[in-house]
């Protein structure tokens, strides 16, 4: 069909359900051919690849609520699944008191792309390396999903499975993704190291929040999540009892990055072997803990 | 395989087209259209030489379904000039040597563009990222760079 160099996409059929009802019921009517669809930046490349073949790509971006940004002051965030990272970037609500999904947003290859790919579709497509998903996991974020027997909320931390693997069922839709208000005085930051910004998914990620609770022991409680070092997104929670436990020191954080980097099992792969991603997990948490400390005062 | 019959602007031109399920955007352009500036570097989202701009917005044409313009205002490279008078960003790119092989070119102009647009006078840290996804093989990026510099001190033109 085409003299391209590189693979055209495979055949299959486009489909575009007018309600969230006929989308899911079209899924899960074709449960092991239909797969739903946002941005596409993850379906197309697995599918000129070669690893997905379905003969339905269902487009659920344009069904109603699905491109909703909403901010309230009482409960927080709820960003709508074909909300694009660019539209997250430069929203001044986020900017204000999501900061840290802000630079989660702006570490994904290019602005070109950013204006296609979604949070909902970093989420769903469940790599371990996905570089919003540690901000979402340390800010509580909260699925909204819609399936055949109606609608349910769930815990993001619950949602991983294995690589590529997550509770959804056939027919479910995640329509959107909930952040409770962040806590008055908190920080967060993402340390991502690649090769170069475009198209490089993370050696390793590290997502670190914090802030001020008094009713931990030290004053603090820390959240720590990280990127391609296990089959799931992880977060360690030896981190955050240690560090809610010993009173915040230089040596509190060394101790909880050792905890971290024992936490995780990376794997040997062309972007780094699993013994230089331990050492980097130890070193860019302890480098991602101390700077939000530091911001916290 | 299914087709759809889509309503596109392109290059402020409208179109009736008849598309596959699987045609991308950017082989509707190239192949059906013959609007050719538009370039196909690897077909992955990777080099940006397809980038166009969808709703105003830039995207890389290879990532889109043609399938899902359904409604949509398209500019590609072919679309910049108006009235014989080149957009600001093709004449400083032209001033500043900003052109070797000319592959990129294309996908460059719109992403400057683009930036322009949403941000009339950028600083040089905000040129670098906005051109993050448009790879050049052939001039270091450095009049590239100088280039989108130019064109925002230039008369503003409307796309
Ligand atoms: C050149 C390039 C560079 C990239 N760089 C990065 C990077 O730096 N960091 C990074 O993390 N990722 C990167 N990616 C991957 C990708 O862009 C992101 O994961 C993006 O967030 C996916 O969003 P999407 O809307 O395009 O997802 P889609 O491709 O539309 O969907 C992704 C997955 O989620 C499922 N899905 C989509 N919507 C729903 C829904 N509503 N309910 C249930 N399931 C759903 C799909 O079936 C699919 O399995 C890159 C991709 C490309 C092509
Ligand atoms: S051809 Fe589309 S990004 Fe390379
Ligand atoms: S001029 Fe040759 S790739 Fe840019």
């Amino acid at each position: 069909m085409t003299s391209d160099t590189h693979p055209a996409l495979p055949e299959f059929e486009y489909v575009q359900p007018q309600t969230l009802n006929e989308a899911s019921e079209f899924l899960s009517n074709h449960a092991n051919e239909a797969r739903p669809f946002l941005g596409g930046t993850d379906v197309f490349v697995r599918m000129r690849d070669g690893f997905l073949s379905p003969k339905y790509l269902v487009d659920v971006k344009n069904l109603s609520g699905m491109s909703l940004l909403t901010f309230d002051p009482q409960s927080g965030l709820t960003v709508g699944a074909a909300v694009n990272m660019n539209r997250i970037i430069a929203s001044p609500e986020v900017q204000a008191h999501y900061p840290l999904l802000v630079k989660a947003c702006r570490s994904v290859a290019s602005y070109q792309l950013r204006t296609r790919a979604t949070i909902i579709g970093n989420i769903c497509n469940a790599s371990p390396a996905g570089d919003v998903i540690g901000a979402c996991l340390v800010l509580g974020g909260i699925l909204h999903i819609h399936g055949i027997n109606g609608s349910h909320e769930e815990n993001l931390s619950a949602f991983f499975l294995g690589p590529g693997k997550t509770t959804l069922e056939p027919g479910d839709i995640v329509t959107a993704i909930h952040f409770p208000l962040p806590p008055q005085k908190c920080s967060g930051t993402y340390i991502k190291l690649g090769r170069n910004q475009l198209s490089d998914l993370s050696i390793v990620g590290v997502t670190a929040f914090g802030y001020k609770e008094p009713t931990c022991a030290s004053g603090y409680r820390f959240r720590l999540a990280l990127a391609s070092v296990a089959p799931l997104p992880l977060m360690p929670t030896e981190v955050e009892t240690h560090l809610a436990e010993h009173p915040i020191s230089a040596e509190a954080i060394h101790e909880a990055a050792r905890l971290a980097s024992e936490a995780c099992t990376p794997i040997d792969d062309v972007r780094g072997s699993a013994r230089y991603r331990k050492e980097m997990v130890r070193n860019l948490s302890e480098k991602a803990l101390t700077e939000v400390w530091k911001k916290l005062g | 395989m299914a087709f759809h019959k889509i309503n596109v602007t392109v290059n402020h031109e409208p179109e009736q087209m008849v598309v596959p399920s699987n045609m991308t955007l950017m082989q509707m352009l190239r192949e059906s259209l013959a609007l050719t500036g538009t370039k196909n570097g690897c077909s992955a989202g990777e080099c940006g030489a397809c980038t166009v701009l969808l709703n105003g917005e830039p995207v890389n044409s290879c990532m889109v379904l043609a399938a899902e313009c359904d409604g949509a205002n398209i500019i590609t490279v072919e679309g910049l000039a108006r009235d014989k008078q080149l957009d600001p960003v093709q004449d400083a790119l032209i001033q500043a040597g900003g052109v070797q092989c000319g592959f990129c070119t294309p996908g460059i102009l719109i992403s400057s563009r683009a930036l322009l647009n949403r941000n009339p006078s950028p600083t040089e840290e905000e040129i670098r990222e906005a051109l993050v996804g448009n790879l050049c093989r052939c001039t270091g990026y450095v009049r590239i760079i100088e280039s989108v510099k130019k064109a925002a001190d230039m008369k503003p033109h409307q796309t």
